[in-house]
């Protein structure tokens, strides 16, 4: 049982050493809100971990056990068939990781989790870097990206998360951002409910990694919807359902030049990224149908 | 009643892990571990095993699901081999270090490269400072008496250390022997049931585990660990006298056979002890004062007990299943040389690497040399290595 | 039914574990960080809860009874300014940590 040396409204102290503007604070605020205390969480060193906190001082304020790096999906299993085990079939188990734990060196054992059935909720906070470790290039790093491992841009695309996970047709997976609030709440609320996989994949703005201003970082989300450069949408029981469809996308131009990690990008390259984001949004739209 | 039954070394795991009443299993095949994973999930699927059965995609989630399962108050079964234990290591420290007391049969086979699918002790060996604890079984009565023992062994709340019951692959894994099978009901009051007091994942009685932690306590968390293992010697101790007493089969951390008067043994571990034994019965008939000594316990290591039993013997060979590269010996041999003093002549032998059969006339061998060696030499003997033609064992045609 | 039933009778007490674990739920000094700090202009406020619902560190309270009816706990504000950004009125300006006595 924890000794309170803090008061907090939710489960998570209200000082906790993220960067000023970081939104993966906003997503655990609301996720765990959502969740309540049955749940136990896994977390993998990286920002997040700083939620575990330091020696015998924690910011979180539920069962929780900090794993390594590319098994949290692994541990989260281990930790909901031990429940399981002991017939209680009530505790929601949530891994809580980063896109380089997840869709990098994490792959794997999501895989295994998705497949096997395992009945985990899944959250990835993408911040489309390593940013704890110094803002290195990941898998989930978009095309055009200056990292400290990209330093000429990115030269691929980012991997598709959710077309991983729906490869796997799991129950339900979505992906949700921290400029729609209520649209993240309501999804975390149905994965809540879930029993077996469950994925979400929440677009995590990060001023010090992305380069801009702190008090953008939820205009600069807002943008990434509104350009297609980050889609709202989910499968449930099969089906793909859009959530926010712009009637006109914005140019993508407009989300990039908001931040600094995009300034490399000559107009050929933010004209192919253009086409791709166009391009996989009528793919979206036509699967819903 | 008790009951005899034959069953080879991997069947032997899983019957102890069976009457262990395990409740999460997570189990990725590999040769020659393979026939674990497939009877659990065997045992589980009739209801024999009343578990959940987690069918892996790798042994580092295994472990990892072993870990988290556990750390929810559940005892949990895993088991691997050679290069799946070389994948579970990140893993295994974090079982250590969270003092997760899992059991864990490790199936001896070579590490690759080169690949090979034989035994040697090279994996398990590999993580000796995992902060596991390590025994070493010789036939596959002893696997599963071992088996039981280390339940208590790890769980008891002095130790909580993880450890792995090492049997050499196929020599004993797939080796069918006679073994005597106690009833359910004392192997129940033996091992009792799984009750956790330390670190725990409970929603209603929550705490953040492992989270980071600074140097300074991690020191005394490490100092704690040590001490683990100081206590798991004595609580061994304990344990197989209990067992004995219970089931009437002796076990001790390091075992001796005909060493009293020997002039010289030869310090072994796993199933080339029983060769080595046989070895030694049949030079006493040649007339040579020789004799065994069995480490069952390589972690902790038994230095005291080792002492104790090689007091006089003036000459030790110590045969080596794993290479130590670049150090003056092999593991065992590093060991057994810092438990004794410099009157003895320590001389170390690295043998029957990927499976090559530590035979009789190996044993005889090494017996041979010790007796006639008035020095131990600057390294270990590599028993039945062709050193002259090591260096160009392949020649290709390639371009230079 | 079960664990209810433990709950009634178990004690809480102090006990020694093995191992890396926190159990203290402690907060960080943040409010140390802060370069610029939110002031609201309260005549302007329509009370609507944007900023409440985007401050990373949930620290907005908005009492619509009162007259100052947005609190910000300022012992935790990094300052960074996403309410302000928010604020569909502009309402909220971040004025210099050290022009504020």
């Amino acid at each position: 049982m924890f000794n309170l040396k803090s008061e907090a409204r939710g489960f998570i102290a209200h000082g906790v050493s993220a960067c000023a503007g970081c939104g993966m604070e906003l997503i655990i605020r609301n996720v765990l809100d959502v969740l309540g205390s049955d749940t136990t969480i896994v977390i993998p060193p990286g920002c997040s971990a700083l939620f575990c906190g330091f020696g015998n001082e924690t910011g979180m304020k539920i069962s929780a056990f900090q794993g390594n790096l590319e098994n949290s999906a692994a541990y989260a299993t281990g930790i909901s068939r031990g429940y399981r085990a002991q017939g209680n079939d009530h505790t929601k188990v949530v891994a809580f990781a980063g896109d380089g734990g997840t869709l990098d060196i994490g792959l794997q054992a999501l895989s295994g989790m998705m497949e096997r059935g395992e009945d985990v909720l899944y959250i990835c906070y993408d911040n489309e870097a390593y940013m704890n470790t110094g803002i290195q290039g990941s898998s989930s790093t978009p095309y055009g990206t200056s990292t400290t491992t990209t330093p000429g841009g990115k030269t691929v695309q980012k991997k598709d998360l959710l077309g991983i996970a729906i490869a796997h047709q799991i129950p339900y997976c979505a992906s949700a951002t921290v400029s729609h609030i209520p649209d993240l709440r309501k999804k975390v609320e149905k994965a809540k409910h879930v029993k077996g996989p469950s994925l979400l994949h929440i677009h995590c703005p990060c001023p010090t990694g992305w380069g801009f201003d702190t008090a953008k970082s939820v205009e600069v989300c807002r943008k990434g919807v509104q350009s297609g450069a980050w889609l709202l949408y989910e499968y449930e029981n099969g089906k793909i359902r859009v959530n926010v469809k712009p009637k006109e996308l914005l140019p993508v131009k407009e989300y990039l030049m908001l931040q600094r990690r995009f300034r490399k990008m000559s107009d050929e390259q933010v004209g192919a990224l253009e086409r791709a984001i166009r391009e996989q949004y009528e793919k979206l739209l036509e699967k819903e149908e | 009643m008790a009951h005899y039954k034959m069953l080879d070394g991997n069947t032997a795991c899983v019957e102890a892990i069976k009457m262990a009443k395990v409740k999460v299993v997570s189990a990725y095949p590999i040769t020659p571990q393979s026939t674990i994973a497939e009877k659990l999930s065997e045992e589980v699927e009739s209801g024999a095993l009343d578990a959940g059965y987690i069918r892996v995609e790798s042994e580092h989630t295994a472990m990892s699901c072993a870990v988290g399962a556990q750390l929810t108050g559940v005892r949990t079964a895993t088991a691997t081999a050679s290069v799946g234990l070389a994948l579970m290591h990140e893993v295994l420290n974090v079982a250590s270090g969270c003092r997760v007391p899992i059991v864990m049969p490790v199936v001896n086979r070579s590490l690759a490269s080169p690949w090979s699918l034989w035994c040697d002790h090279q994996d398990s060996i590999a993580e000796r400072d995992s902060g596991w604890l390590q025994l070493y079984c010789e036939n596959v009565q002893d696997i599963y008496d071992t088996m039981l023992m280390a339940y208590r062994i790890a769980e008891n709340p002095e130790v909580l250390t993880p450890i792995m019951v090492c049997l050499d692959g196929f020599f004993l894994s797939h080796s069918m022997q006679k073994v005597l099978l106690p009833e359910q009901a004392e192997v129940d009051e033996f091992i009792g049931e799984y009750t956790v007091n330390n670190l725990k994942l409970d929603p209603e009685d929550p705490m953040v585990i492992d989270n980071l932690i600074g140097s300074d306590e991690i020191t005394e968390m490490k100092y704690q660990q040590a001490i683990g293992f100081e206590k798991a010697h004595d609580v061994m101790l304990e344990v197989f006298e209990e067992f004995y007493q219970k089931f009437g089969r002796r076990k001790a951390l390091v075992e001796g056979y005909r060493t009293e008067d020997a002039e010289a043994v030869v310090v072994t571990l796993g199933s080339m002890s029983g060769t080595a034994k046989y070895v030694v019965d049949q030079l006493h008939e040649q007339g040579h004062k020789v004799g065994a000594v069995k480490v069952v316990s390589f972690r902790p290591f038994p230095a005291k007990e080792l002492r104790e039993l090689l007091s006089g013997i003036k000459k030790v060979a110590v045969i080596d299943r794993t290479t130590g590269f670049g150090g003056e010996g092999a593991p065992m041999w590093v060991e057994t040389k810092a438990a004794l003093s410099d009157e003895y002549l320590v001389k170390g032998y690295i043998a029957g690497l990927a499976g090559r059969d530590i035979h009789t006339g190996t044993i005889e061998q090494v017996f041979r040399d010790i007796l006639a060696s008035d020095q131990a030499g600057e390294k270990p003997v590599w028993i039945d290595c062709n050193t002259e033609h090591a260096m160009n064992i392949r020649e290709v045609n390639k371009y230079v | 039914m079960l664990n209810q039933q433990e709950q009634h009778t178990k004690k809480l007490q102090k006990c020694r574990v093995l191992g890396p674990c926190a159990v203290e739920f402690a907060a960080a000094n943040t409010g140390s960080w802060r370069l610029e700090r939110p002031i609201v202009r309260f005549n302007e406020c329509i009370k609507c809860g944007t900023c409440q619902r985007f401050c990373p560190a949930d620290l907005i309270t908005i009492d619509k009874g009162k007259k100052e009816c947005v609190d910000i706990d300022m012992n935790y504000c990094k300052g960074c300014g996403i309410c302000a950004n928010e604020c569909p009125k502009k309402c909220i300006d971040m004025v210099d940590e050290r022009s504020v006595g």
